[in-house]
């Protein structure tokens, strides 16, 4: 019998999981070996950062240990990556060990950069200045909101991509939320600042949730391109010399690939994204390594839904691949999230590469409301977690929810 | 939408002066659009760094590039900074006119 062909993937968050539980069940481990790499074991729900500096969850509630997250036959390794030798299919981890593939999938998601924007690390920084991205900070934001009860509140995204394009004008809603339920909220403005035209970009989605924002009083500063936050004056400064004042900023930060993708050749883009065919997950750099998640380029929202989707792609590609057939798998850029609107309500869109979020149902006539306001979204939101852990990672199917864009339930607009 | 005569071509325009079809774009159009835009002329290599730059990523990713990826492409020799002293209003807003391409868009 010939050896089994060797699968490392690095990243052992939302993709890295669910394909290497996925093809574990698949393949038999005298047929492929299972590498994964990551460099801690905190397997954080990342929906969940969210809610935690309103007090709606705690750290401990969404983080698990990723080990244990992985089926049995699939080595973990415990190692930061150093850099991938593209043309020798060598990985080389931090403590200089090396380990050899057939197969490489980089699910190694994008990575905070705060200290690309000036002044964004400055003495301001977990003092007035915070993020929720990561578990600190949305720990020390609670504090932070905790104490705030006048002044001006700035969220602000420095520019695209960026996890979840949703998640800081979900932010914004249950601010307003939170401060009207401390009674507070009079005495605080609510700023969104973004670097795009709108709080919602695509027209459809434009018309239905508009007012929104003017129904909770959230002031929108559109086409503001972050150069600069003025630590003294609490100013965000714009690149055009434009200033938003705060007296609490909530900030994006920019976003690229994890560190070792620059280090690797020609395995990034300037950004440290791998360039990536947006239907078959196969990366352009070589055929031999596929990406999933947010370590990708394609042209879609780095979310776990997309990356859910993309999985499902992926496996049967990389499966192809390694019986050496023709990748027929094709994602279409599929893409759903409920967005929270505070109140106990939210909001669920449903998109892909082609059509823009549209009002209906999902998955059905008889599903969920889409582009629309309800609690039953809200509650679809809270039980997600439970699903992420016991279905979406372990990779079990769940009938009429695929990887296509179902279009039954949905209206039909004209573009 | 508009029609406005771009070097002798007829062009539609949407009501914030992008282009309805990339493809209609050429080269000769640029200078008519920049001075109707506010560019400050006269034109120089820079500024057709960004705009073949911007085009390239429209074309490749379905996409204009955000200011960032600009600043840090290596087919552009400016950074950030100086990207707003050529296109003063900001680059994904009249780079992307001049370039003939639709602005960025977000998921929603």
């Amino acid at each position: 019998m010939s050896d089994p062909k060797r699968l490392v993937i690095l990243g052992a968050g939302t993709g890295g999981t669910l394909a290497a539980n996925r093809l574990r069940k698949q393949f038999p481990p005298w047929e492929l070996a299972i590498d994964i790499v990551d460099e801690d074991d905190d397997h954080v729900y990342q929906p969940g950062l969210l809610f935690v500096p309103f007090g709606l969850a705690a750290p401990d509630e969404i983080v698990r240990s990723r080990g244990a997250q992985l089926h049995d036959g699939i080595t973990f390794h415990l190692n930061r990556v150093a850099r991938v030798d593209v043309d020798a299919n060598r990985v080389e981890l931090g403590d200089g060990a090396t380990l050899e593939y057939d197969v490489l999938l980089v699910a190694t998601g994008a990575v905070l950069q705060p200290d690309e924007t000036d002044g964004l690390l400055g003495d301001a920084w977990m003092d007035s200045v915070f993020t929720f991205y990561d578990m600190d900070g949305a720990t020390a934001l609670h504090d932070a909101l905790e104490n705030f009860t006048e002044g001006r509140l700035v969220v602000n995204v420095v520019d695209m991509p960026i996890k979840c394009p949703v998640a800081p004008l979900e932010f914004a809603f249950l601010a307003d939320w939170y401060f009207t339920e401390r009674g507070v909220r009079d005495a605080i403005t609510i700023t969104y600042v973004t670097p795009l035209d709108g709080a919602f970009t695509k027209p459809v989605a434009s018309n239905a949730l508009g007012s929104l924002l003017e129904d909770k009083h959230i002031e929108v500063v559109t086409e503001f391109n972050t150069g600069e936050i003025d630590n003294e004056n609490k100013a965000l400064v714009g690149y055009d010399g434009t200033e938003v004042p705060f007296d609490l900023a909530v900030i994006v930060p920019l976003h690229g690939g994890a560190p070792y993708v620059a280090e690797s050749g020609d395995l990034g883009d300037e950004l440290g994204f791998v360039p990536t065919d947006n239907a078959t997950m196969q990366s352009m750099v070589r055929p031999n390594i596929f990406v999933l998640g947010d370590a990708a380029d394609v042209p879609t929202s780095k979310a776990g839904s997309v990356t859910h989707f993309e999985g499902e792609v992926l496996v049967d590609n990389i499966a192809s691949f390694l019986d050496g057939k023709p990748l027929e798998a094709s994602y279409d850029g599929h893409a759903n999230c409920f967005i929270e609107t505070g109140f106990s309500k939210a909001l669920l869109i449903d998109f892909n590469y082609e059509t823009e979020p549209l009002p209906g149902h999902y998955p059905s006539r008889f599903g969920l409301p889409l582009l629309k306001e309800s609690r039953i979204n809200h509650l679809g939101k809270l039980m997600f977690q439970s699903f992420y852990w016991h279905g979406l990672l372990p990779g079990r199917d769940i009938p009429g929810i695929g990887a296509d864009m179902p279009e039954r339930g949905k209206a039909t607009v004209d573009n | 939408m508009t029609i406005a005569r771009l070097a002798g071509v007829d062009v539609q325009l949407n009501d914030e002066g992008f282009f309805v079809d990339p493809d209609q774009w050429t080269p000769e159009m640029v200078p008519q659009l920049a001075e109707e835009w506010g560019v400050p002329g006269p034109l120089t290599d820079q500024h057709w760094e960004v705009l073949n730059f911007m085009r390239k990523e429209y074309f490749e990713k379905g996409t204009g590039p955000t200011v960032r990826k600009l600043g840090k492409s290596a087919d552009v020799s400016v950074g950030v900074k100086e990207l707003y002293q050529l296109f003063p209003d900001g680059p994904a807003k009249l780079a992307a006119r001049c370039a003939g391409i639709p602005k960025p868009k977000g998921c929603i």
